[in-house]
């Protein structure tokens, strides 16, 4: 049973790696197996290339779409419309076609009853059900199977490589030789059919470059996991939460690759806490006592956590938490991407206190804040907190492979009980001997007499007694801010781009990246020259406010409504505060370069008419 | 005449250590605190055992309870953490170093109110430490108001009468799989001495249950966390005694069946001598009994409740290597080039 295509005029000329690609789906039916074999094949083509899924908080049932942008000059952010619709959610095919980009292509299961039509869109039905029947799959691998009918028909009418398409099933089933059978034999069959049943009239092809070359795709809390391994991590307590979880997984899963010895037995250990304030104690915990200890987890676990981070800053205990940011306020939109956990994480605790952010940008930095989190964590005796969100953490991503840490894990400042002989048992606990405002500190269990000290979220004297002193409390605190002034020459340098004679300068940080060097190319497209300067991490250090001066104009790009890193930045460099504007945003998808490029020219245009 | 002044040799004990060197911080609790008493009991049975204090890890939570370790041990690393959080600290430290002797000092409102899910999650796990709560039905750091241990009826200082049950903590502690549970009281140093020692033994977690009279705002006419109380009521359900590894095990002469020795995992034996109750501290039915007839008679049973040297502590269960986790060299934390290279070519 097969329906006409419908046709409509063709646009001028074919439009080569340079689309988006949408799959409708529902919810728990599998299509990421599929999606991300479409996205690794057009990965292996050399195209650059990148998916987003946007999914709900629900196991099975609600309607799901899978982005896949191809880009033939390498922007990875999201973009608004996609050009090829693949609606297969009867409960959400009207809206669907509504959003599909005019001259867009939709394909569709051919037993689907199209709710609305467009003249300007072109329509492919697909024999979803005939081509699950031929490939006698059984009955439970049936919704899986399906999936690949629109692997195999988008595959011929986008001219993907259908041999990249059997290496990325291959790649995906890693040796299961059924089932790599199985989902091939429907796509080259849907493949087949769509090469004699449909007649391409749409402009939209991938085309071989050479773009991709040592590249792979990885997610964001993979990555993070990876980095974390070589980081030396020895502890992890976590509690389930959307979009953390993953990098527990991955912890286990490399973890038990490269951690164990021959018998089995493991140099880390994994516990699973009843909560998240738990899982700070644990952490904690195990920060006191000497180990690399770290959690991930997402805003509501972070709000947990909160008493357990300001006695950590106060104690100075070393803990490492990876927050991937989704919507919040509350439970907020859990399955959906924000970067509104900045002022929490930078504040999280009551009374004074401001503690380490570091903020990835790209899957590479997942994986290089994985060590360093460990290392300054150590350095510095306090909690250090990563930003990461679930667009980041989540979806796929291009990179290079890693680079192997160059420098050795840094353990920071331990006594050990030969330094305390030589120091005739003569130290004290919160003594800023090196005028950094990290202090010396010895472990539990180190055998000399003169070892043990008082740890305490109460007050103390340097020698770590509980103390009321004024002057006690107040020289404490005073050294906990050197402390923190000193963490701004050791975190990472933002990464600055300069434009010769830009007034304009931008300001973003994390997953934002993706879509501001697409935005820079639209503002310079449109006239309008700007420098550009990518944060990653608090506190705030010098470059930025030299980066401020520099410009006339100052945007800070962010995907949270209240504008929160502008606020951190306008108190950084209060005489500048009234020269830089909040372009913020947050609806649950990550920023569009569009939305920032128009944002950013309507004020231009107010500012400079 | 001339006499030669000579200093006498102090006492000390196996590993050289005088009782001096055990001793804390002075203390900062009321005359007459429980708390204090069982401070110094800590101090008597980690001295006599002659266990190096730099290898013991006090830890606590918050209030008067939690404030205690600092009034003991002094040579031993001590963290006084969070409120009701003693539990998930004392997790975290005990797995990366399974070396650590770790003592957690806990109060009724610190375990039975704020803390008591973690309570019951660190059981759950056994962690491998003595887990002692200081019990006197009272906050006292806020001066008096209702614990979740108060009595039925208890008075708090500024008005209202206690008409919730309390939460009996050892048949808490039994019911969420704890293998070494006693009860005791402040004013029996000698059967708490017995029993914190056998509890350091003890492979996992050990309760101890310990009245610990508030002398400022819980230690009046009828409550059952009273000086007074405890000692006319008190029923020891044994004579214990606590025979370490090293000691010579001298079989004395008893009547048959008055003795009944139970091994500890490391070797060291719990001596029970058998009072008029028959008693059988292997049984964990028998202990949730007692503890149901003791809810509801108002009686106070001291002694080991249940023991069971069988279940596996958070360390054995998550099969780590031999060495603890904090002592392992940083080569055995970093995997080399090879594996991060072997790592990326899957990848790609």
């Amino acid at each position: 049973m097969q329906r006409s295509v419908s046709t409509f005029e063709k646009g001028t000329g074919m439009i080569i790696n340079d689309f988006s690609i949408t799959i409708a789906t529902v919810n728990g039916a599998g299509s990421q197996t599929a999606n991300n074999t479409l996205l690794r094949a057009i990965h292996k083509m050399g195209v650059p290339v990148s998916g987003k899924n946007i999914f709900p908080s629900n196991i099975q049932g609600l309607p799901t779409w899978f982005t896949i942008r191809v880009s033939k000059d390498g922007y990875l952010g999201r973009r608004e419309q996609a050009e090829v619709v693949v609606a297969i959610n009867k409960a959400s095919i009207k809206e669907d076609i509504q959003t599909l980009a005019s001259g867009g292509i939709c394909l569709y299961p051919d037993d689907l009853q199209l709710p609305i039509s467009r003249d300007d869109v072109t329509f492919y039905p697909m024999p979803v059900n005939e081509l699950v029947k031929q490939s006698g799959a059984e009955a439970r691998l049936k919704p899986y199977v399906a999936n690949m009918v629109y692997v195999g028909t988008l595959a011929c009418l986008l001219a993907i490589d259908l041999q990249e398409i059997e290496s990325a099933l291959a790649y995906h089933f890693k040796g299961k030789q059924k089932a790599l059978d199985l989902n091939f034999a429907t796509a080259k069959a849907a493949y087949d059919w769509a090469k004699v049943h449909l007649a391409k009239t749409d402009p939209f092809q991938v085309e071989r470059m050479n773009r991709t070359e040592g590249t792979f795709l990885i997610d964001g809390n993979s990555a993070a996991a990876l980095g974390a391994v070589f980081g030396g991590v020895q502890f992890v307590a976590w509690y389930p939460i959307t979009p953390s979880t993953s990098i527990v997984d991955h912890l286990s899963e490399y973890l038990t690759k490269l951690r164990q010895d021959a018998e089995g037995n493991a140099s880390y250990a994994i516990i699973q806490a009843e909560d998240e304030l738990a899982v700070i104690g644990m952490v904690v915990g195990a920060g006191w006592a000497g180990a690399r200890a770290m959690t991930a987890t997402s805003g509501p676990g972070l709000s947990l956590m909160t008493e357990f981070a300001g006695y950590a800053y106060f104690a100075e205990i070393p803990a490492v938490i990876w927050n991937v940011q989704r919507m919040g306020p509350s439970t907020g939109l859990p399955t959906r991407t924000a970067q509104d956990d900045i002022l929490a994480a930078y504040t999280l605790g009551h009374g004074d206190g401001r503690h380490v952010c570091l903020i990835p940008g790209s899957v590479a930095e997942c994986f290089e804040f994985g060590t360093m989190a460990l290392d300054l964590a150590e350095r510095l005796q306090t909690l250090v907190i990563v930003l990461s969100d679930l667009d980041l953490g989540l979806n796929l991503w291009p990179t290079k492979p890693f680079d192997y840490p160059d420098q050795p894990l840094d353990r920071g400042k331990l006594l050990s009980a030969d330094d305390l002989t030589r120091l005739q048992g003569e130290w004290k606990r919160y003594a800023d001997v090196d005028g950094d405002g990290v202090c010396y500190r010895t472990l539990p269990g180190t055998n000399h007499p003169a070892a043990a000290y008082f740890t305490r979220g109460t007050g103390h004297n340097q020698s770590a007694g509980y103390s009321e002193r004024p002057e006690d409390w107040s020289a404490n605190l005073s050294r906990l801010a050197k402390k923190h002034d000193h963490a701004r020459t050791l975190v990472p340098v933002p990464i600055v781009d300069l434009k010769d004679g830009a007034e304009i300068g931008l300001i973003a940080y994390g997953t934002s990246d993706s879509a501001l060097q697409e935005a820079r190319d639209l503002l310079q497209a449109g006239g309008r020259a700007t420098s550009y300067l990518r944060l990653r991490a608090l506190p705030l250090e010098s470059q930025l406010a030299a980066f401020i001066k520099k410009h006339k104009r100052l945007y800070v790009i962010e995907n949270n409504l209240d504008g929160q890193m502008r606020a951190l930045i306008q108190l950084h460099v209060p005489a500048d505060a009234d020269r830089i504007v909040s372009v913020a945003k947050c609806d649950g998808l990550p920023l569009t370069a569009r939305w920032i490029c128009e944002t950013i020219a309507a004020h231009e245009t107010k500012e400079q008419p | 005449m001339t006499t030669t002044a000579t200093t006498p040799s102090p006492v000390v004990n196996q590993i050289g250590l005088s009782r001096a060197e055990y001793t804390g911080a002075s203390s900062t609790l009321c005359n007459g605190c429980g708390h204090y008493a069982i401070a110094n009991v800590i101090i008597d049975a980690v001295y006599s055992l002659g266990l190096d204090p730099t290898r013991i890890a006090k830890i606590s939570g918050i209030g008067c309870s939690s404030k205690s370790p600092a009034y003991f041990l002094g040579r031993s690393h001590s963290i006084n953490s969070l409120h009701g959080r003693m539990p998930s600290i004392a997790t975290g430290a005990t797995t990366v170093n399974k070396e650590l002797i770790t003592i957690g000092v806990s109060g009724d409102g610190d375990t039975g109110s704020i803390g008591l899910g973690q309570f019951k999650h660190l059981i759950r796990r056994n962690v491998d430490m003595v887990y002692l709560i200081e019990n006197n039905g009272v906050y006292g750091l806020t001066k008096g108001q209702l614990s979740a241990t108060a009595d039925l009826g208890q008075k708090q200082k500024h008005g209202g009468l206690n008409e919730i049950p309390p939460i009996d903590l050892c048949l808490e502690a039994i019911i969420a799989g704890c293998c070494f549970v006693a009860q005791s009281f402040a004013g029996d140093p000698k059967q708490l001495q017995t029993l914190i020692k056998a509890a350091f033994s003890h492979r996992g977690t050990a309760v101890l249950n310990i009245i610990s009279p508030c002398v400022s705002f819980n230690n009046g006419e009828g409550s059952t966390k009273s000086y007074v109380w405890g000692r006319e009521h008190e029923l020891p359900l044994h004579e214990i005694n606590f025979i370490p590894l090293e000691h010579d095990q001298i079989q004395a002469e008893y009547e048959p069946g008055t003795i009944r020795d139970l091994a500890l995992h490391d070797g060291s034996i719990i001596r029970l001598k058998k009072t008029d109750q028959e008693y059988d501290p292997t049984d964990r039915m028998a202990a949730i009994r007692l503890l149901e007839e003791e809810r509801s008679g108002q009686l106070f049973t001291t002694g080991l409740l249940y023991i069971n040297e069988e279940r596996k502590t958070v360390v054995e269960r998550e099969k780590l290597v031999a060495t603890p986790l904090v002592h392992l060299p940083d080569s055995a934390l970093r995997p080399p080039r090879a594996a991060l290279d072997a790592v990326m070519a899957d990848y790609l």
